[in-house]
């Protein structure tokens, strides 16, 4: 209890110097949280349009981005016929803008897809979809900010197009899209094939044995499981090593102040780290008095950065530009990261004071008495 | 060379022993002892005079374990301070420090100052608590344990750093101008409070004191100057 209230006796003495040890930290936090969480919500949102409905994604092999995928035109009809194979919907992705909204994500579709076939329709019928080449279904949210409505016409690209319905899909990206028909799609984007075939299996045993398929038989193509493309693809790694990089930046600048806090703190009470040695303290109990101060900085830091994490992310959600396209769940494992990374950030600031209080040497600071 | 400080008591232990001690700092520029000899038995209180500077201090410092003599050796309860296998288990058990200023802490209250060497010592709460209640009530802080620091007169202060010292039961207490800094009243009633608790507790007093007057009640009074100490045989 004593050695408590050493820890926050000293906080509580420099109560600006800690709170601002501890704003630090909580920026630092927040910060990453809220780039993590929005980046790691968009990944889960482009990564569950591709796991519509489906198990394994086909796509052209070494492409950089899905967008420069060519999947050629036959190869959605050929595999859909494999006896493994319980449906193939090729999809073509396509960014398109309209006044005002520089990206709209464009889906190219069959009308057996299951990004038609599952979604809520809020108006129109999903029979009536690709009828006719300039015929469009928007999402909700696209619908909102396009303001169109049922039968009308909208802007999109070089294009007008006439809206047959409106889907509401719980997926943000595909809330704030355009769906056409593919063949639509491929005559809008200049492309002979589509992006990429999303594969639902009979057996989900068969996987293996389909992507060896695929493999043999078309060179340029690859096929992997969901989870597999999740961890593997290029775009998904780039995005998630810079949220990370990014909120780490942040908690590197907290740490400093941690540091800054902790050296001052040691310093401006060395003779009482000396008295606190002549009565016994042991190189241990000092660090971890010192190592104890710096936790409950980062400790309350990372719990208020929570907090104030959360907040923005609401916010943010409350955005309308934003709206559908930020995912604000928080996964307890990136908390937990974010709580664990704030505490080493802080016992790293620790170190050096901590090593500086170990070696105070009581009787130089009682000499000056 | 300094006359050998040497009594025999063949009923009382050495509990501190210097052999031609030599301390010197500033890379050997200011030579603060010089060949000092010296013994003290259990249960003697012992008086250091001598000017600002002539090594008082340092002679506690050394017997404290706090510092290491460049030649000659520093034995407490016969096992020599540089050859101590745990210099921690000296500053816990064997010896208890008072200084001029009491060097408490002042945010916290006169009971965990006191608490202080428990915890570092790691001695039960209950056990601690029983220590510190028998301690105040001697002293006469028990009513004040919830002070804190800032709030208690300087008599109060020193009589805290006095219990703290004593809370592990040390068999030696090294006293650092225990009295410079109070008033004569003050100062004498300290001084009571010393002796007292080192004739109950069977505690070795070694004290470091301009105080010629409370110097002379100890039951030895060495003399230091210029790094050299002899014993004052009034006669």
């Amino acid at each position: 209890m004593i050695f408590v209230r050493l820890i926050l006796t000293n906080l509580l003495r420099h109560r600006v110097r800690s709170s601002i040890s501890i704003a630090g930290i909580a920026f630092s936090v927040a910060a990453m949280l809220t780039v993590v969480t929005v980046l790691q919500g968009a990944i889960g949102m482009f990564s569950g349009i591709l796991s519509s409905d489906s198990e394994i994604i086909v796509f052209e092999r070494n492409v950089s981005d899905l967008f420069f995928s060519n999947v050629p035109r036959n190869v959605a009809s050929e595999i859909a016929a494999w006896p493994m194979v319980d449906h193939a919907d090729p999809v073509l992705f396509g960014v398109v803008s309209s006044a005002d909204h520089p990206i709209i994500t464009c889906f190219g579709v069959t009308a057996a897809d299951a990004r038609i076939r599952m979604a809520a329709w809020v108006v129109g019928d999903r029979n009536s979809f690709a009828q006719h080449d300039d015929d469009v279904v928007l999402g909700e949210r696209a619908a909102e900010f396009l303001n169109a409505t049922m039968d009308g016409h909208v802007p999109i690209g070089h294009g007008v197009f006439h809206v047959i319905g409106i889907l509401k899909t719980a997926n943000g990206f595909e809330d704030g899209g355009v769906f056409m028909p593919l063949s639509v799609a491929q005559n809008f984007f200049h492309k002979d094939g589509s992006s990429v075939v999303t594969i639902k299996l009979r057996h989900r045993d068969d996987a293996a044995a389909f992507k060896s398929l695929v493999k043999q038989k078309y060179a340029n193509l690859i096929g992997l499981e969901d989870a597999e493309f999740n961890r593997s693809y290029s775009q998904f790694r780039i995005l998630k090593a810079t949220a990370w990089a990014v909120g780490c930046c942040g908690l590197v600048l907290g740490g400093l102040g941690v540091a800054n806090t902790m050296i001052m703190s040691v310093f401006t009470r060395i003779r009482e780290i000396a008295i606190l040695r002549v009565n016994g303290f042991s190189n241990t109990q000092i660090a971890s008095m010192i190592f104890g101060e710096s936790a409950v900085v980062s400790l309350v830091g990372a719990v208020a950065g929570l907090i104030a994490g959360t907040c923005l992310l609401y916010a943010l959600k409350l955005i309308p530009a934003l709206h559908g396209y930020v995912d604000v769940s928080m996964r307890p494992l990136v908390m937990l990261i974010v709580i664990v990374l704030a505490l080493l950030t802080g016992v790293a600031g620790a170190l050096y004071p901590a090593i500086y209080a170990m070696r105070v040497r009581a009787v130089e600071a009682l000499r000056f008495e | 060379m300094n006359k050998p400080i040497l009594q025999s008591d063949q009923t009382r232990r050495v509990v501190l022993r210097a052999q031609n001690v030599w301390k010197s700092y500033e890379q050997g520029a200011i030579t603060v002892l010089q060949g000092v000899d010296f013994e003290a038995l259990q249960g003697q209180t012992i008086a250091l005079c001598g000017p600002s500077g002539c090594g008082k201090s340092t002679l506690l410092h050394l017997f404290g374990g706090l510092d290491l003599p460049d030649t000659g050796s520093i034995a407490v309860n016969g096992v020599e301070v540089n050859r101590h296998r745990d210099l921690l288990k000296l500053l816990r058990h064997e010896v208890g420090f008072v200084f001029q200023l009491h060097n408490l802490i002042p945010d916290l209250t006169l009971e965990e100052n006191c608490l202080i060497p428990t915890v570092a010592a790691g001695v039960e709460r209950n056990v601690a608590q029983a220590r510190l209640h028998q301690l105040t009530e001697r002293m006469g802080l028990s009513h004040r344990l919830n002070q804190r620091i800032q709030k208690l007169s300087g008599g109060e202060r020193q009589r805290t750093a006095l219990c703290r010292a004593l809370m592990n039961k040390p068999k030696i207490l090294l006293a650092d101008e225990p009295t410079g800094s109070l008033d004569e009243k003050t100062s004498a009633s300290v001084f009571e409070l010393l002796l007292d608790q080192a004739a109950s507790e069977n505690v070795t007093l070694l004290m470091a004191t301009h105080d010629r007057g409370l110097a002379e009640r100890c039951d030895r009074l060495f003399e230091m100057h210029s790094g050299r100490i002899h014993e004052h045989n009034p006669s």
